[in-house]
């Protein structure tokens, strides 16, 4: 805090000088005054291990040249739209994933979640109940969400280990998902089909227009630079220390080039037969869903807890949280949100049925969070780390099926692309605690 | 020089008792500390000291005897009773959260909100004014993370968080116990400075070095019972130590 001292009383001497691991701790905007000294700082935490997203990006981008130089197919907009689509659930997925491991539970009832989720939206919206759209999702979302209130209540009051009894949930929601198949006489062969005028339809299966994408893009924009000049210039106004003007600047350029791109892109003619141009819903729902959640964990009191917990419970309970409360809210989020993982499952299939793969399902949640940098003892990710996570296992999969691959050999890759990730985490880690 | 001298202290024990099952962990604590004060309380392993801090932290209720907060009969429910009156004790484990920074530390469970979410602005002026009160300057940013502090930079938040909560009363088990002699000395400027502002400080500790250059008193437990209470200037090295070992002295400086 010397920096941001005026007046030196005169027993204090200067501050001492870090040492690197010291240094390789702080967030690179807390140590920088200009652009320079930021990407000093952030190099320094590249090399100290505590990289933050940095290296899951080199990652990502890597992988991307590699697919580009086998398939020059792959960077087509049609392939990279398709692709976005895919990594939709499980983005979703892993951020109800995401909610247990910040506080080292786990949840492997978030797949057959989805799966009930699904099923409960489509019985409420197809005939003969007939509910409107999105009072069948507020249904659905609640109905799961209860589930992870009784699993929440289970592991909290009865001290249960988390793994038992959510991998119990895995098997009583895909009971419970055939239960409502089976009561249903329309739901022929446990099928039900969404009707293509719902909206739950067209969340994946339809596109914003063109110039829609564009206004939308423009807000956002406008928005998060005014947010973000305005943060700067308020602490400064408080006599805090801000970013860098430089750096601010910087982020704000790259995001817009980032959302152009995005925009272009998906705006782009993607079908060789008809015109199928424009932004599909599902990403601002899933981009939507990341900012609420990073939000709820970055500027409330019950996000600053669920770190707090996560990392030291007996400390968090000797600061008056409640920290059986705040377990039992992140087994809830997982529900909801796997419910809304279930409404992107379901609008992909144009349809519901009981052969959603539930096991399979959880397991790419876990590995979209761990691999985009989730730890798995607690106390340490964020929501972008899913985003990144389910985005790289959608490239992986999308691009390994351009190659021909068969899918035993994709999910082989998928697995060795978690164990690197992990093991690349625990590596950089050790190397920075030996020092 | 056992007793009575501590008429107006803030905080005052009288013959508390306490057991756990057939042991008898405290049998007679008659102790007095003073608000602007460090008092030290010294004795061997299994004295009582810990036993009687967590009595005052509210964490066992007494089986007999008088607790006394500003001259007034108290009775200490719970923790959150203790803490209510003032009483913040730091544990040697320190209770901080590593992944949070030092602002985020100070401030769990009492966080600062505006239109229901963390001001965090708000927060951070007030964890500075709180350490540059205390002068703690040897931390870089408030904001990095407590995993990168020193043993005597995380003692020292632990400290601010105390004194941001406004206690009047801090407990101190063992605060040097973990620590190199600069990092010790550190601390024991930062209680100084604690009681020179007017809190009562008490001091658990086993390293009479550290009781001879901090405190204002001495308090010795022996076996349950404590056995003597006085000015630092009322000792030497030599009669405390005897204190602690056989519960009497038989060359004590001077009787009060
Ligand atoms: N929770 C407990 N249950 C039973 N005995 C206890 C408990 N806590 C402390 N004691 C006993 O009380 C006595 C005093 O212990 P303590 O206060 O921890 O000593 P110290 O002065 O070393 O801190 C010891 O004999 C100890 O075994
Ligand atoms: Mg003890």
């Amino acid at each position: 805090m010397t920096t941001e001292q005026t007046e030196a009383t005169p027993d204090e001497g200067p501050a001492p000088a870090l040492s690197e691991t010291e240094l390789a701790a702080m967030a690179p905007e807390v140590l920088a005054n200009s652009l320079s000294e930021y990407l000093l700082a952030l190099w320094r935490r590249v090399k100290g291990g505590e990289s933050g997203m940095l290296p899951i990006i080199l990652g990502l981008v890597a992988i991307v040249v590699f697919f580009q130089i086998e398939r020059s197919s792959f960077l087509t907009n049609g392939n990279l739209v398709n692709l976005f689509e895919e990594a939709a659930i499980y983005v979703v997925l892993g951020a109800a994933e995401t909610f247990v491991l910040l506080l080292s539970e786990i949840d492997l009832s978030i797949g057959y979640g989805a799966g009930v989720g699904a099923f409960v939206i489509a019985e409420m919206i197809a005939p003969p109940i007939n509910f409107p759209w999105w009072l069948g999702i507020l249904i659905g979302v609640a109905v799961v969400g209860f589930l992870g209130l009784i699993q929440g209540t289970l592991v909290t009051r009865l001290g249960l280990p988390s793994f038992i009894v959510t991998l119990g949930g895995q098997l009583a929601f895909l009971g419970v998902m055939e239960l409502i198949a089976n009561a249903d006489p329309t739901a022929v062969g446990g099928s039900i089909q969404i009707s293509p005028s719902s909206p739950v339809y067209k969340l994946v299966l339809d596109n914003m227009s063109p110039a829609l994408g564009w206004i939308v893009l423009a807000v956002c924009l406008v928005l998060f630079a005014g947010l973000r000049l305005n943060r700067s210039r308020s602490r400064r106004a408080r006599g805090l220390h801000a970013e860098p003007l430089g750096v601010t600047l910087l982020t704000i350029a790259m995001v817009t080039v980032a959302g152009v791109l995005f925009v272009y892109v998906c705006n782009n003619n993607r079908s060789p037969l008809a015109v199928v141009r424009g932004v599909p819903w599902v990403i601002p729902f899933v981009l939507v869903i990341i900012l609420a959640y990073s939000w709820l964990l970055s500027r409330t009191r019950t996000g600053r807890y669920i770190y707090a917990v996560g990392n030291n419970p007996e400390a968090a309970r000797r600061a008056g949280i409640k920290v059986d409360r705040i377990i039992i809210f992140a087994f809830v989020m997982a529900g909801v949100t796997a419910a809304l993982a279930g409404l992107i499952y379901e609008s992909t299939q144009s349809s519901m049925a009981t052969d959603i793969d539930g096991g399979q399902l959880v397991l790419f949640a876990v590995a979209a969070a761990v691999i985009g940098g989730t730890a798995l003892f607690g106390g340490r990710g964020r929501m972008v780390n899913a985003l990144l996570g389910g985005l790289i296992i959608a490239v992986v999969y999308d691009g390994l099926a351009l190659m021909g691959v068969a899918v035993a050999v994709e999910n082989i890759a998928t697995a060795i692309v978690l164990i690197a990730a992990v093991a690349l985490d625990a590596v950089v880690r050790r190397r920075s605690s030996t020092r | 020089m056992t007793t009575t001298e501590g008429n107006g202290a803030l905080l005052s024990l009288r013959g508390v008792k306490k057991h756990f099952g057939p042991v008898q962990a405290l049998s007679d604590v008659t102790l007095d500390i003073p608000a602007g004060q460090v008092t030290a309380l010294a004795g061997d392993n299994g004295a009582g000291k810990s036993v009687t801090i967590k009595t005052i932290a509210g964490l066992w209720s007494p089986d007999g005897g008088e607790i006394l907060w500003d001259g007034k009969p108290v009775h200490l429910s719970g923790p959150r009773a203790a803490e209510a009156l003032g009483i913040k004790t730091i544990y040697q484990d320190l209770a901080l959260c590593d992944n949070l920074d030092i602002v985020q530390n100070m401030f769990l469970g009492h966080e600062h909100l505006a239109h229901r979410l963390l001001d965090e602005d708000s927060m951070e002026t007030k964890a500075r004014e709180t350490l540059k009160e205390l002068r703690v300057t040897t931390v870089r940013s408030i904001r990095q993370p407590v995993a990168s502090l020193s043993g005597g930079q995380r003692q020292s938040v632990a400290v601010a968080k105390a004194v941001m909560a406004n206690a009047k009363l801090v407990i101190m088990d063992e605060p040097t116990a973990a620590l190199g002699v600069s990092q010790t000395r550190m601390v024991l400027e930062l209680i100084k400075r604690l009681a020179a502002g007017g809190v009562a400080v008490m001091l658990v500790s086993h390293n009479l070095n550290d009781v001879f250059e901090v405190a204002d008193r001495i308090a010795v437990m022996y076996l349950g019972r404590l056995v003597v209470q006085g000015p630092v200037s009322e000792f030497t090295p030599q009669t405390a130590v005897e204190y602690m070992t056989t519960g009497t002295a038989k060359h004590a400086v001077q009787a009060a």
